[in-house]
């Protein structure tokens, strides 16, 4: 599967365009990135050889801050996705009850993405908005003071 | 924007503004703070929009879009001046009658007031509200009167005047001097004094010198930075400006966090802003300063908020600790001279400069003096933002202003300094919210996470989640912080799974001691504070884990049995269902058992129990009783 969006063939003026934005900036490789993932929804490999050799640096350094930071998709994404606090307000507010829902929901673990692509699910160190714990956010929307029948309602909600 | 090139030319522009400003013009202002936001605030903006024009009061009415007054959990909120009657939780079906009653008649709308839950008391105004009433809010209080992406909002209430003051009636020793002995004590974690560390690095060599906020804000549950940088951008810029004068900076950083993508747009607008008036860039206001300011966005890691972390984050390379044989403020981006504050430190600059030192010091206790700012999340009524002199108890914030424990239950600690701070006992709620003090019990006052927990929290689940967390924090550079907490996970894992064995606890004190001593970073020296404090002072629930294979809290999922109560259940088989392991057995009008042998204690059954029934039973530390007989399983209608 991800072989085949890879061979959708990835769109190299589009990543020129980027990387032109930070042009003679040598601290502008995680601004790059950021860029990258905006444009695509993840960061794909071509991408990844193609800005390390803008910046001079290897692959692997690339590769280095893309592992470091959480925010970074090495692989495609699914349409939807879905972020489940597990900060500190929203573990002792119950979040893992609504995790396994979620999980069990949609067959898929933390960090995986369903089949069809319609969702993808993350876990975040707190999305913010605690005094709604437990949250959980899809896309851009969040939903508080969450229980696992209330989950099961939001999913269906999306395509 | 015409530039201000005079503090004489900014009280006249500030005269112009509140000139055009009728204050007995009705305003409606209405919190957009991403708490409000996820309630529906937007929608709520909208129609307030349509419905001022509808009943033809466009040139009469202001609408106004504010920052986060902390009350947050019951948002939408929304203020009308110059009553100041507070509403809370208004949707947008209340907006028309808001309209037609209290603009128009004055007529004040009962179901929309706070009510207090033990006296069924309304407040109409935000200052009567309990939660209100018992802070005291210098750094937040004018969230809620200003636009945070109208920098005129900021000057008509006298912001920057602090900065025309520093820069124009100060000599940069003097604001140095002021801050020193305010006693301003770092409010991102650690509570050094921002005066020493100005100092440093305006006398460390090297040229430029650079001043940069600290907005990462990573610990999970603490959102306090967030609400500053979003509500009220200025109060964090003109801080910045004053300490870049009194350090000799031309140019600073803030440095946001990924997840924060409101308060990156509202520090944009107010750098732009601030520019167009000439209070950035070259000459401030005529004398000769120049300071600019560089917005970096984070990328997601715990980690990048220590001081040498954030540094190599923003020259670009991946935020991880550097040993700080020399401090950053002699030597941090790109080696240079470096001063790093936290967003809430900023914000208290322009108080302190405007005020004077001694006002600043007559708030507070000896050692730690004006306003802290915290979280209050967790196990509490009213959770939110509040912001409270130091010296306030805990059990004042916690019963106070958060209203107590929901549902009433009791109380069982609270957890102040984040991942890094300590988990607070029933014994000290008196003690006062001070530096030293709770330093003392071995927690730390933190960036003002204070997560309120109750009896149905398990004390030892907290302590590993929070090693969990730091494990997969953890920038892995150096030993004993590396293995120390992935050798304290495992121990951790054992004891809420059942495993834990005799000597558990004193290794994980021994594990502790070293990682305190031998961790490169403050991340490392600090995360055992968890596991201490709740060994210290919880000690008999680790010992039920380990010898009773007991959860007194019910939660640890080893060690808790799932059975269905026979008198509650009502057969409806939706547990049958769902159960993924089919371990429950039942049907049309039986009552469900489940098959300890096979359940793997997943919890479905517990979670999808209608909440009418709650026939599911979770049992620790005793055996589970024994099944119905076959011949009492069948439920009689209309008997049960
Ligand atoms: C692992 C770790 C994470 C930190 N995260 C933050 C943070 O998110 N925000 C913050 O202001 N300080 C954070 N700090 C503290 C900073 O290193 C630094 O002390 C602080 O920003 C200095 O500002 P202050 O003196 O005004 O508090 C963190 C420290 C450590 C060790
Ligand atoms: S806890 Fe999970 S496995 Fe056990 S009975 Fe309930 S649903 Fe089934
Ligand atoms: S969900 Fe609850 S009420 Fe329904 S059959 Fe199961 S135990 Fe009984
Ligand atoms: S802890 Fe979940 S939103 Fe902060
Ligand atoms: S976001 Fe509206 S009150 Fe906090």
């Amino acid at each position: 599967m991800a072989g085949k969006v890879e061979s959708q063939e990835l769109d190299l003026t589009k990543l020129d365009k980027i990387l032109s934005r930070y042009e003679g900036q040598d601290d502008a490789l995680i601004s790059v990135l950021q860029g990258v993932q905006a444009e695509f929804g993840w960061v794909p490999q071509g991408a990844i050889e193609h800005i390390a050799d803008a910046f001079q640096i290897s692959p692997g350094e690339v590769y280095g801050v893309l592992t470091f930071y959480e925010q970074f998709y090495l692989t495609p994404r699914g349409r939807n996705t879905i972020r489940v606090c597990r900060g500190t307000a929203c573990h002792v507010r119950g979040t893992n009850a609504n995790l396994r829902t979620v999980e069990r929901t949609l067959g898929i673990k933390e960090g995986g993405t369903t089949n069809d692509f319609k969702f993808s699910l993350e876990t975040v160190a707190c999305l913010g908005t605690c005094f709604l714990a437990p949250v959980m956010m899809v896309n851009r929307n969040y939903y508080g003071k969450l229980t696992p029948d209330k989950v099961e309602t939001i999913l269906k909600q999306y395509d | 924007m015409a530039r201000v090139n005079s503090p004489k030319e900014l009280e006249g522009l500030r005269q112009q503004i509140l000139s055009e400003r009728d204050p007995n013009k009705p305003c409606i202002a209405i919190c957009a703070g991403i708490g409000c936001l996820a309630c529906g605030a937007a929608k709520v903006v909208t129609v307030f929009k349509q419905e001022v024009e509808k009943q033809g009061l466009k040139l009469d009415v202001d609408i106004k879009e504010t920052g986060c007054p902390g009350f947050c959990e019951r948002g939408p909120i929304v203020v009308i001046y110059p009553e100041e009657i507070c509403y809370l939780q208004v949707q947008p079906e209340d907006v028309p009658e808001i309209i037609s009653q209290t603009i128009k008649e004055k007529k004040v709308i009962d179901r929309l007031l706070y009510i207090d839950p033990t006296t069924g008391e309304k407040s109409t105004y935000e200052s009567e509200i309990p939660f209100y009433k018992n802070q005291h809010r210098l750094l937040i209080g004018q969230n809620i009167k200003i636009d945070p992406r109208s920098i005129d909002d900021y000057i008509a209430l006298g912001g920057y005047k602090a900065l025309a003051k520093a820069l124009c009636a100060m000599t940069p020793e003097q604001v140095m001097e002021e801050v020193d002995k305010a006693n301003l004590r770092g409010r991102g974690g650690g509570g050094f004094p921002a005066g020493a560390k100005w100092k440093t690095t305006r006398d460390a060599p090297g040229e430029p010198k650079y001043v940069i906020v600290n907005a990462d804000e990573g610990d999970p549950g603490a959102f306090m930075d967030r609400s500053l940088l979003e509500g009220n951008p200025h109060s964090v810029i003109e801080g910045l400006v004053i300490g870049a004068y009194a350090i000799g900076s031309h140019e600073g950083f803030v440095y946001v966090r990924q997840e924060y993508p409101l308060a990156v747009e509202n520090i944009n607008i107010a750098i732009k802003q601030a520019g167009e008036y000439g209070l950035l860039g070259k000459n401030i206001l005529g004398s000769g300063f120049d300071f600019v300011i560089d917005v970096h966005r984070g990328a997601g890691a715990f980690v990048s908020g220590e001081s040498s972390a954030l540094m190599t984050a923003i020259e670009g390379r991946v935020g991880e600790p550097r040993p700080k044989y020399i401090r950053t403020a002699v030597s941090g981006v790109w080696d240079k001279p470096s001063n790093l504050n936290n967003v809430e430190t900023w914000a208290n600059v322009p108080l302190i400069i405007d005020r004077g030192a001694d006002w600043f010091r007559s708030i507070g206790t000896e050692g730690s003096k004006g306003t802290k700012i915290f979280s209050l999340v967790g196990k509490v009524n009213n959770t939110g933002l509040v912001e409270v002199p130091m010296g306030v108890t805990l059990r004042s914030i916690i019963y106070d202003i958060g209203g107590g424990i929901p549902g009433g239950k009791k109380f069982k600690a609270v957890q102040t300094g984040g991942p890094s701070g300590g988990m607070i006992p029933e014994q000290y709620l008196d003690a006062s919210v001070d530096f030293d003090e709770l330093t003392k019990l071995d927690s730390m006052m933190g960036s003002g996470g204070m997560i309120v927990m109750d009896e149905d929290t398990c004390v030892v689940d907290v302590a590993r989640y929070f090693i969990d967390f730091l494990c997969d924090e953890s920038c892995g550079k150096c030993v004993p912080c590396r293995e120390g907490l992935k050798h304290m996970r495992e121990i951790l894992n054992d004891i809420v799974g059942g495993r834990g064995k005799q000597g558990d606890i004193e290794l994980l004190e021994g594990l502790s001691r070293v990682m305190k001593k031998a961790s490169l970073c403050a991340l490392g020296q600090t995360a055992p504070n968890p596991v201490l404090t709740t060994i210290n002072y919880f000690r008999d629930e680790y010992e039920a884990h380990i010898e009773e294979k007991r959860c007194p809290a019910l939660v640890c999922k080893e060690l808790i049995s799932y059975h269905i109560d026979p008198d509650k259940c009502k057969a409806c088989m939706i547990c049958g269902r769902e159960c993924p392991v089919s371990a429950i057995s039942g049907g049309k009008g039986l009552i469900h058992i489940i098959d300890q042998e096979k359940c793997t204690r997943c919890g479905t059954c517990f979670d999808v129990c209608p909440t009418r029934f709650r026939a599911v039973k979770k049992i620790s530390g005793e055996p589970v009783p024994a099944p119905v007989p076959e011949a009492e399983r069948v439920l009689v209608r209309g008997n049960k």
